[in-house]
């Protein structure tokens, strides 16, 4: 196999034959906007930028790089958490924004068929006139790119009854790095052979470049309700989000917001939240008139043999948004407390929340940065927001450790570094702890099997067992290093 | 009692990685029919049985694969909860193992989603005997390539299952099944109008000119919808074990007697609204027109991808004769899908000891 890298001018003249000055960004002041995306933390500047508008340009660029081992990073709306998109320096950045049709929708059959550069949220709007959506909301949902969706497996508040992308779509068409072009699913409910659509999904742009997507849209729902349930004690609200479970209720959203974050949201977006409370839980529930009926009243019940002390039911659409407003402000409301804040996003069995959010507690005063907790409490998916200021010497590397650490803390009681975020480049270490080496050798040969050249995204998602060492010798976990096997560097 | 084998399985995988020989994983066997026949040394997780984690508030349960589905839907129900996929249990040996592998779902699928959609985590042994873990026992969870729902289906090729931890829901606190005579397009014309309306429709089950329908949700939800079904149609309540036989496949249509000489059952799946082919007044078709049973003395293949979906023989009660049909049972596979698929398959199983050829004849 030729595995000689083109150099830069070679690959601009060749990207040059297939793509008009407008496609193809190589100046240093164009290539900035696409250092990062929303995880700013990290950046890099790819050798060009190429925004193909047609597939055959895409299957051209795809060509070209894989003629010339050029690394290829692909992009969507560049507001992914994780540095997914974040781009090689001797590679390419492929941007995907010009793919922003809603080829069809099939009213009859519940599915739309998109391009990755459609916005989440335009589905929905698109859907809306045949009384349908599609489910997954991740909160940036009003930006963010449906492919990009798919390559992180994207959730949102509404995943414990509706599923996150895997459970949202149908079918996919992909192109290869060596230029195949793959239809993966089927628009039946299941397909032959493997499940490669699971397989693709939260694959993070690593093992094909996503070109068409059939998502299932869902009938909206004739009724939705929010409830606002207070609480004197954290522990007391993270226990009650068990005991509705528990009796049998599937929530559309159950949302946990801590003392902190209940100020913050009010002060910022004045949603009506009680400033004494430790806590406060959204609980929604939505279907039929007579389902939402039985089941808030129920729920209702529920949360206050379980200790609210308050529970306010939204008395109409206009007090249910305010409501939601609160929560969906929380992130850019914490936002407005400290210059800067680092959110994580790692998974927990339910039954341990109170237990993880004392150990938050105690990590915050032992690195004595506040953190403030706003998560999505029904399938315990935590998001503590870390407040720091970057301009401050080292206290970036100091929250990431604070960060490594609650995330090492979610794994050893039986959840994961990432519920909806994806690796990428921020949690690439804490892979290591999580999977063992054979695991991580498994997942790279995962990878080797659609891409042998290791030309897409490299570097993210799968940490490499060197890294994994270096990073051993310094997280010693239970006094044992993880993978002994290794050698150490 | 030690229920837990892992290390005895993992050292037969061993033994055979290093002879290069192959294996041929055997679970309960009610699921024999479905793939093609293997030749090589079995190594059988029937007695690798047991729930290993069980919190009903966390929705999850965590079993090992030879435990009997029989025992694990007993232990979920005495919780009132549920595999939401409603597998079928060919017989009274069908493990959960079995289960996930072939991937199969039944009437509920339609409401709630797949084998697969509740799989969070699996552990495995691979073809080079390393036991491995994917997933978790968490909703979400994006870390690393989603390999354990990658093993739903994949019936072994990649690895021999060891234990799923799966999602499970609350049973419906109100459930009603209806039957009444229309003709199909009338029938599915209206589920899916219901549907649009929000009607609970759980399962639904079309033959011989009539119609099947199960509403699951609260009791006046149920109540409402079958008020909104008995407007429009003269409707018969019958018992909800009628969905037993469908989900379990030992519904009379099922039988082999049902079959003509020379012809196959066929399992063809389809977007719900595809147009109906071949002679409808002898299929049974479930989930709202998406699975369609058909009976067929030629192969389906090429008449099923047309309209987009795909067909599977489906030799349920294998006679000798359907037996000496060697092609393999599933759509086939385009040469670029397959050459993944064979890719794959070496990055876990490089040797091509685990089930070789039970899928695919080329895996």
């Amino acid at each position: 196999m030729n595995d000689k890298i083109i150099s830069k001018q070679a690959l601009l003249m060749q990207l040059g034959k297939i793509l008009p000055d407008t496609q193809l960004l190589h100046e240093q002041e164009d290539l900035k906007p696409y250092e990062c995306d929303a995880l700013s933390a990290y950046h890099a500047l790819p050798v060009a930028v190429v925004i193909p508008d047609s597939i055959e340009q895409v299957k051209a660029i795809l060509a070209i790089c894989y003629a010339g081992n050029t690394p290829v990073v692909a992009r969507g709306a560049g507001t992914g958490l994780s540095g997914g998109a974040l781009p090689v320096e001797n590679g390419l950045l492929l941007s995907l924004a010009k793919f922003n049709k809603i080829q069809s929708i099939d009213a009859d059959n519940f599915t739309a068929v998109v391009q990755p550069g459609v916005r989440n949220l335009a589905i929905s709007e698109a859907a809306d006139e045949f009384g349908l959506y599609y489910a997954p909301d991740p909160s940036s949902q009003i930006a963010c790119s449906i492919g990009g969706n798919v390559a992180e497996n994207a959730g949102g508040v509404h995943c414990l009854k509706y599923g996150l992308t895997v459970h949202n779509i149908v079918k996919l068409k992909v192109l290869t790095i060596e230029g195949d072009e793959l239809t993966i699913g089927c628009d039946a409910f299941d397909s032959p052979g493997y499940d490669l659509l699971a397989l693709m999904t939260g694959s993070e742009g690593m093992l094909a470049i996503i070109t068409e997507i059939t998502v299932k849209l869902l009938p909206l729902p004739a009724v939705a309700k929010v409830m606002l349930a207070s609480f004197d004690d954290i522990a007391v609200a993270g226990q009650a989000v068990s005991d509705v479970i528990a009796e049998g209720i599937i929530p559309a959203g159950l949302e946990l917001m801590d003392n902190a974050a209940i100020k913050a949201a009010d002060d910022f977006v004045h949603a009506g939240y009680p400033h004494d409370a430790a806590a406060i839980l959204l609980c929604e529930i939505d279907g039929s008139t007579e389902e939402v009926d039985d089941q808030l009243q129920r729920a209702e019940q529920i949360l206050i043999k379980s200790g609210a002390t308050k529970i306010q039911i939204a008395k109409d659409q206009a007090q249910r948004a305010q409501f939601w407003a609160g929560r969906k402000a929380a992130f850019p409301a914490v936002g407005r407390l400290s210059p800067d804040y680092y959110c994580m996003d790692g998974t927990i069995p339910r039954h341990q929340i109170a237990n993880v959010l004392q150990r938050i507690t105690d990590l915050s005063k032992e690195y004595k940065q506040t953190v403030v907790n706003v998560f999505h409490a029904g399938d315990g998916n935590l998001h503590p927001l870390i407040l720091f200021d970057a301009n401050n010497e080292g206290e970036l590397e100091r929250t990431e450790e604070l960060g490594g650490k609650i995330l090492d803390y979610c794994v050893e009681v039986g959840g994961t570094i990432t519920g909806e975020h994806g690796v990428g480049i921020e949690k690439i270490n804490q892979m290591c702890g999580q999977f063992n080496s054979n695991e991580i050798t498994q997942f790279h040969a995962i990878k080797t099997a659609f891409d042998q050249k290791q030309l897409l995204n490299p570097g993210k998602n799968i940490p490499t067992l060197q890294r994994c060492a270096e990073f051993g010798a310094m997280h010693v976990h239970h006094g044992e290093l993880p993978h002994p096997e290794l050698e150490r560097f | 009692m030690n229920n837990d084998l892992s290390n005895d399985l993992r050292q037969q995988v061993e033994n055979s990685f290093e002879k290069k020989t192959p294996l041929c994983i055997s679970t309960g066997g009610s699921k024999t029919f479905y793939g093609n026949q293997v030749d090589g040394e079995t190594i059988s997780t029937t007695t690798h049985t047991g729930i290993i984690e069980y919190q009903p508030s966390e929705l999850v349960i965590t079993v090992r694969s030879g435990t009997l589905l029989s025992e694990l839907e007993a232990e979920l129900k005495a919780n009132k909860q549920m595999l939401a996929f409603e597998p079928p249990q060919h017989s009274k040996d069908t493990t959960i193992g079995g289960v996930i592998a072939c991937g199969l779902s039944g009437p509920r699928r339609v409401a709630c989603g797949s084998a697969r959609d509740f799989v969070l985590g699996t552990t495995i042994i691979n073809g080079k005997a390393e036991k491995l873990r994917f997933g978790g026992q968490v909703m979400k969870n994006v870390a690393g390539y989603d390999a354990s729902r990658l093993m739903v289906g994949a019936q072994g090729t990649l690895g021999v299952l060891l234990d799923i931890s799966l999602k499970v829901l609350p049973i419906s606190e109100a459930e009603v099944t209806l039957q009444f005579h229309t003709e199909l397009r009338t029938a599915m014309k209206h589920i899916q109008q219901w549907l649009k309306q929000g009607l609970p429709i759980s399962a639904s089950r079309y033959s011989h000119n009539s119609l099947t329908l199960r509403l699951s949700s609260t009791p006046s939800a149920v109540s409402s919808a079958s008020h909104t079904i008995n407007a429009l149609f003269d409707t018969e309540e019958i018992d909800n074990s009628f969905w037993l036989n469908i989900k379990n496949q030992n519904h009379a249509f099922f039988s082999n007697e049902s079959l003509a000489e020379n012809q196959s059952l066929w399992r063809c799946s389809h977007q719900p609204n595809t147009k109906f082919y071949g002679d409808v007044s002898n299929q049974l078709i479930e989930w709202n027109g998406a699975l369609r049973w058909i009976k067929s003395d030629k192969a389906l293949y090429d008449e099923a991808e047309k309209y987009n979906g795909h067909a599977t023989r489906y030799p349920l009660h294998q006679t000798a004769n359907q037996k000496s049909l060697t092609s393999d049972l599933f759509q086939p596979l385009s040469p670029a899908l397959m050459k993944i698929h064979q890719r794959l398959k070496q990055s876990f199983d490089p040797e091509n000891i685990l089930n070789p050829g039970r899928l695919y004849s080329k895996i």
